[in-house]
């Protein structure tokens, strides 16, 4: 059996919602090279909603098929609504990841949640930094 | 277009290997400690390849103990020659870059109480013989250094090391998996006291290696059981695994510099080729004291895997020591003992040629990795930060 899910191939060969975008609303970058995986999120938000994402992925096939699949599950989205994904409902959205993959799962949901909580920050917002994102599941 | 360059994670078996191992499963299936002619049969079979084996690395045919691999070969060594020579003292010393067999081998004599040194090695993976000299204590009982490193190509400077560790007293161990059938090597030219190596790098079976140890120095078995190999590693022998191995190390003898040939010049072309097509690409290990048939590098602002997998999709296998192509998600040791930064490390692409690869290959190589690099450039955040400082410096 391959190592990845046909899902996590697809994403990694046909990202979805590569880029930056100029006039981000939010910004949130996790990881660093040192330690292997980096990612940046970009997000527009109009109305309390995530009008659009783009994001950019160092890493492995997991790390960007991971990138890929948040960023479609938050377009659209509530920031509310953004908040609630986990690691874990990426990992299953991807059709599972290798078990030593898992902590990447953990740096998409993290990045999406630093956007959000860059463009809470900008409108004046008060946020505590969440650490985890929503919680390591590991 | 299918395109095979992970040779160092093993060769193809060829089929005059495979047509002389197939017999001794077939029909000549006799153990060789059996008295009778079955036994006969697999006991001849067995001398004759010890003898090829032998051969080889210009050893004697009772110097060699048929093993199920280079790691097997490497634990015998490592556990076996420190503990046979306990009293004398608890010292071993190691390269940075060993394989895990060496590696962890030594870790394990660390928790029996014995100490280790790691040797460092410079930017293109090369031990100082200087620096094993040093290293030397009163108590050191072996010393081992890798004849070549498969990841990075780096061929050691093996004579010179041996010759120090000769003068301080010392038995010194080389794992020659990555040479032995590749280059020419000769354990007295070398100046060694044991030498592993292993079927699966030069067209052999998986499952078949060796440990020469040469006559008079002492070993202590790995597998305690019968008679087999003088005792000295037990086990009802695999005889198809032997032969096979045999028959690989006789095709080398007389392949060798055919093959060296072949396989430098596909590696030159990559090399030379490579940093044409890719800027930001950087080759890791020696530029000329390396392994025929090894191009490796370490490509910027992208990760191995990533770049593997893409490949993988156009035909073309390779191998990565990113710290995400690995299960215990660490980089390579080779390229952090090189001082390779991490997040260069990260981009490592190992291409290794073996006998059925041709110029056609490493064109479509060359054609189809730079429009993947291109790709994960574009999606990787270190890239556009990259680009940006650059259009700030301007």
């Amino acid at each position: 059996m391959a190592v990845y899910s046909d899902t996590v191939m697809d994403h990694f060969k046909n990202p979805r919602n590569v880029g930056e975008i100029e006039d981000a609303d939010g910004i949130g970058e996790v990881g660093n090279p040192v330690c292997g995986d980096m990612m940046t999120f970009h997000i527009k938000v109009d109305d309390n909603r995530i009008s659009d994402v783009k994001f950019k992925t160092f890493g492995c096939g997991a790390a960007i098929a991971v990138s890929s699949i948040v960023s479609e599950m938050a377009m659209n989205k509530t920031l509310d609504e953004v908040r609630k994904i986990t690691p874990g409902q990426v990992a299953e959205e991807l059709g599972g990841l290798p078990k030593n993959k898992h902590h990447c799962s953990n740096l998409g949901a993290q990045a999406l949640n630093k956007a959000v909580d860059d463009y809470l920050r900008k409108q004046g917002i008060e946020v505590e930094t969440q650490e985890g994102g929503n919680g390591e599941d590991e | 277009m299918q395109v095979y360059l992970d040779n160092a994670s093993g060769t193809k078996v060829l089929p005059e290997v495979l047509d002389y191992m197939t017999p001794f499963m077939r029909e000549h299936y006799g153990n060789p400690q059996s008295m009778h002619s079955w036994g006969d049969y697999a006991r001849e079979a067995m001398d004759e390849a010890r003898d090829r084996v032998a051969q080889l690395i210009g050893g004697h045919a009772e110097e060699i103990i048929f093993t199920s691999s280079g790691t097997e070969s490497n634990n015998m060594a490592i556990k076996g020659l420190a503990r046979a020579q306990e009293p004398k003292g608890r010292h071993i010393v190691i390269s940075a870059i060993e394989h895990f067999s060496v590696m962890h081998s030594a870790k394990t004599m660390q928790k029996l109480g014995f100490d280790v040194t790691q040797v460092p090695v410079d930017r293109y993976g090369m031990v100082d013989p200087d620096e094993v000299a040093r290293s030397i204590r009163k108590d050191t009982v072996l010393v081992s250094v890798m004849h070549a490193n498969g990841e990075v190509g780096t061929i050691q400077p093996i004579q010179e090391i041996a010759k120090v560790v000769k003068d301080a007293g010392v038995v010194f161990h080389t794992d020659a998996v990555a040479t032995a059938g590749t280059i020419p090597v000769n354990v007295n030219e070398i100046g060694v006291d044991a030498l592993s190596l292993a079927g699966n790098q030069m067209y052999g079976p998986r499952g078949s290696g060796a440990l020469w140890v040469r006559d008079g120095v002492r070993i202590i078995p790995f597998l305690d059981g019968g008679v087999q190999e003088g005792g000295k590693r037990a086990g009802t022998e695999d005889v198809p695994a032997i032969v096979g191995l045999s028959k690989a190390s006789e095709l080398a003898v007389s392949n060798i510099r055919f093959r060296m040939e072949q396989q430098s010049k596909l590696r030159d072309i990559l090399i030379r080729e490579l940093p044409k097509r890719i800027d930001h690409v950087v080759l890791t290990g020696h530029p000329s004291n390396r392994l025929p048939g090894n191009a490796s590098f370490c490509i910027e602002f992208i990760e191995g895997e990533a770049m593997l997998m893409f490949l993988s999709e156009e035909g073309i296998a390779v191998s990565s020591g990113s710290a995400c192509t690995s299960k215990a998600l660490k980089a390579s040791h080779v390229l952090t003992a090189m001082g390779i930064a991490p997040e260069i490390a990260q981009g490592s692409l190992l291409f290794t040629m073996g006998l059925d690869n041709t110029e056609a290959d490493i064109s479509y190589a060359l054609d189809t990795l730079p429009p993947i690099v291109d790709r994960l450039r574009q999606m990787s955040p270190l890239y556009s930060k990259f680009q940006k400082e650059q259009k700030g410096g301007r």
